[in-house]
């Protein structure tokens, strides 16, 4: 095993090889075989062993490509190989890289590991945000090029779609490279701003908050109004005569929801503006924007029409708050019955936060999305649809860098992966432009001798172990290996 | 404990893997079985030992080179000199310009010495040394950049074209650039000259004092780099088609001039896309079919 000895300050020096490069944290050797990962030396070549226990207590299994191999990692079941580095050709007339078997429980299992030329392929970003994005449809740009569209909203998050062969080749050079670039970047969770006709400019990034604006979100919000509504009416039910949760979709009002109608809460004469839903429920109080609750207003009240004198009386309480619990806001009628802002009573204060603190932390996340439809499979067996058919009956696992993957049903081999789960630098382009992204395919040697595997071209996992292009998992925090 | 090279034949079982420390070898050559065998084994005893050969000298190695006089012993270090002096006298440049080539052209020195071959190639990281007798060729695939995956094109080289080495530099690869360019391929006489010239024009493909141009002094990220305080490039951000250009024909100028003294046979220099050709026939005219055009899109959806 090679040692690194600390140079002064936080340079190590390698003694892997007579060069004895100087490291800094970060960096690799001249080689680029051997980095400093936090003041130690780490191996970081090209083929990747995915040691699954990493993700559990970051224990790394030391690189021993030497003399001294005890054949251990063979027996070690949560060993995978994964395809990063693995390399590819295209079209994938050839077999596949590396076609591994190990014995595992004494069952004859096979990777067959390849990296796949992606160029139907794509990432669906699902940004937490209230905040207004921009209009459903309207394009989406990377440093102008057009590079996806903005789809539809899910509950407290804006999705976007991005890439897909119609941007990646169908329209300008310029458009497929930047659109290539953007993926990948997506993809190997850098962060990537982002443009969107008619709306907002949002620096994504997997595995971090969206910034929208220039302005980092932290939270998601709770649910809707009604739902916040729902979920707190019990809690506010004899401190505060009226509440409003102000929210860019559905706005809850406390005295006409159900949830207030269950606890006997009075009318308040309140006079929304918007559109009612059901009773308690308004839509489009206002325009979609930045403001309180993903709405465009910065006053509350501007959302209220006069209060009705029948039921509405001086010194009646209100709360407005949006869903997130960022903004709220108290208020008492005065003699004209008229909103006066007060200082918000401490339970009500407790109320807000107990909002705030429902709320979970606001992300991006990136799927990679893309369809092992054609040749790839070929790599893997001279029958490719008998692939596909084994991946549909679950005799064949599919991973991509070793993370799970959902396969979508239906044709060919598409399937989804969230990029955070994913070993870092595992996506690549060629110039098409198309991505290159690891694929695995595992299933029983048996199973793979009867679709028509590559059987000649089966290495056994032992084998891999003089292969000079292999690599422990280095431990990232926050991803899972 | 004698620390010994990686010596392996690639899962082909027809390629020959040769690697220590930062020095990783990709072999081949075409002839009878017992010649290939042979070449094979003296590479494999060549390169042993090569590595501390040339740290031995290191440190000289890395000094800026004098055009003049060669105080170095090794042959191999010798020849990274040669390669870099007819630059020395205008420019700074240290011999480990040429290290990857030279050794390259050092071990395809040593098969030949050995055997007798057809056809033979050493590849060290992208800069070749090649062999070729008779009707033999080689088809040369460009890369767009040398961190990723991917060629851009191909060139044949034949037994009667003068280029016998191959370099390709850029800001991607494993060395720092002092310019801009994607990557630069050079066709030269040999593999230390087109190793040397590569760096020459990838330098020069530039634009100097952009301000989209991230530069950072070079020991500030490798502390013993060659290149000491110089400012290294490290990202491109936003320039534009005719700053592309002008970069791009500032790289051309320089090759032209490396051309015209007989120091290179061509030059491919690719930045952000757009690719520039000089001399050498064949640079630029044969696009790989099957990442080419609109028949490779077709072909590309898998």
């Amino acid at each position: 095993m090679t040692d690194a000895t600390t140079a002064g300050g936080d340079k190590i020096r390698c003694d892997a090889c007579p060069v004895m490069c100087y490291i800094k944290p970060g960096a690799a050797g001249a080689c680029d075989r051997y980095a400093n990962h936090d003041g130690e030396l780490v191996r970081v070549d090209p083929h990747i062993v995915l040691e699954r226990t990493v993700s559990h207590g970051g224990r790394l299994v030391p690189f021993q490509a030497g003399g001294d191999w005890d054949g251990k990692l063979v027996h070690e079941p949560s060993v995978f190989v994964t395809a990063i580095g693995a390399g590819t050709t295209y079209p994938d007339y050839k077999p596949a890289p590396f076609i591994v078997s190990s014995e595992i429980d004494g069952v004859d299992m096979v990777t067959v590991v390849t990296e796949g030329i992606f160029s139907y392929c794509g990432v669906k970003v699902k940004i937490d945000t209230d905040r207004y994005l921009g209009p459903e449809t309207a394009t989406v740009r990377a440093q102008g090029e057009a590079i996806g569209h903005v789809t539809t909203s899910e509950y407290g998050s804006q999705m976007l779609s991005l890439g897909g062969v119609h941007h990646l080749t169908g329209g300008s050079k310029k458009e497929g490279r930047v659109t290539c670039d953007a993926l990948m970047d997506l993809s190997n969770c850098k962060p990537v701003e982002l443009t969107i006709d008619g709306g907002a400019t949002v620096v994504v990034q997997a595995g971090y908050p969206p910034i929208v604006n220039g302005v980092a979100e932290e939270r998601m919000r709770v649910g809707c109004g009604s739902a916040t509504i729902g979920m707190f009416a019990k809690q506010w039910h004899g401190k505060v005569d009226e509440v409003v949760v102000v929210d860019d979709h559905i706005t809850g009002v406390l005295s006409e929801h159900q949830a207030g109608k269950l606890l006997d809460i009075p009318d308040t004469g309140i006079k929304m503006k918007g559109r009612r839903s059901t009773p308690g429920r308004y839509f489009q109080v206002a325009d979609p924007g930045t403001g309180w609750g993903g709405t465009n207003i910065s006053d509350p009240l501007s959302v209220l029409g006069p209060f009705n004198p029948k039921e509405a009386r001086p010194g009646l309480t209100m709360l407005m708050v949006s869903t997130t619990g960022e903004h709220a806001a108290y208020y008492e009628l005065d003699d004209a019955l008229r909103p006066v802002e007060k200082p918000m009573p401490p339970d009500l204060r407790f109320s807000v936060e107990r909002i705030q603190e429902n709320c979970e932390p606001a992300l991006c996340t990136v799927l990679f999305m893309g369809g092992a439809g054609g040749s790839l499979r070929a790599g893997v067996t001279d029958n490719p649809v008998r692939l596909t058919r084994s991946v549909k009956d679950a005799l064949t696992r599919v991973t991509s860098g070793g993370a799970p993957v959902y396969v979508w049903p239906g044709g060919g081999i598409t399937f989804m992966v969230d990029v955070t789960q994913m070993p870092a630098g595992a996506f690549g382009y060629v110039p098409t432009p198309a991505l290159v992204a690891p694929i695995e395919f595992t299933l029983r040697l048996s199973d793979y001798a009867a679709l028509g595997g590559h059987m000649d071209h089966v290495r056994p996992l032992a084998s891999l172990r003089d292969n000079t292009e292999l690599r422990p998992m280095p431990y990232i925090p926050g991803r899972q290996a | 404990m004698t620390r010994l090279p990686q010596i392996g034949l690639l899962p082909d079982g027809k390629r020959l893997h040769l690697q220590d420390g930062p020095i990783d070898l990709v072999i081949e050559a075409n002839g009878a079985e017992g010649d290939v065998r042979a070449a094979y084994q003296a590479a494999a005893r060549r390169f042993t030992g090569l590595l501390d050969e040339l740290c031995r000298e290191l440190v000289e190695l890395r000094r800026p080179a004098e055009l003049a006089r060669c105080t170095l012993k090794g042959v191999v270090a010798r020849r990274m000199h040669a390669a870099v002096a007819p630059f020395a006298a205008e420019q700074f440049i240290t011999p480990m310009a040429a290290v990857a080539g030279s050794v390259a052209e050092e071990i395809l020195g040593a098969m030949l010495d050995a055997a007798r071959l057809q056809r033979a190639y050493v590849n060290n990281g992208g800069d070749i040394a090649l062999h070729l007798t008779g009707g033999a060729q080689f088809a040369i695939g460009l890369m767009d950049r040398p961190d990723r995956h991917g060629l851009m094109r191909t060139i044949d080289i034949e037994a009667d074209d003068p280029a016998r080495g191959i370099a390709t530099s850029g800001r991607h690869g494993r060395s720092f650039s002092l310019g801009i360019a994607d990557a630069v391929t050079v066709l030269a006489r040999t593999a230390s000259q087109a190793d040397a010239a590569a760096t020459i024009i990838a330098n020069a493909v530039d634009l100097p004092g952009h301000p989209a141009i991230a530069r950072c002094p070079a020991h500030d990220l490798q502390p013993d780099s060659d290149l000491g305080a110089r400012l290294v490039t490290r990202d491109v951000g936003a320039i534009g088609a005719s700053e592309v250009d002008e970069a791009l024909r500032a790289g051309a100028s320089r090759a032209r001039q490396l051309l015209a003294a007989g120091l290179i046979e061509g030059a491919a220099l690719r930045l952000l896309g757009e690719t520039v050709e000089v001399g050498a026939k064949g640079i630029g005219t044969q696009a790989l079919p099957a990442l080419n055009g609109s028949a490779a899109e077709r072909a590309m959806h898998v």
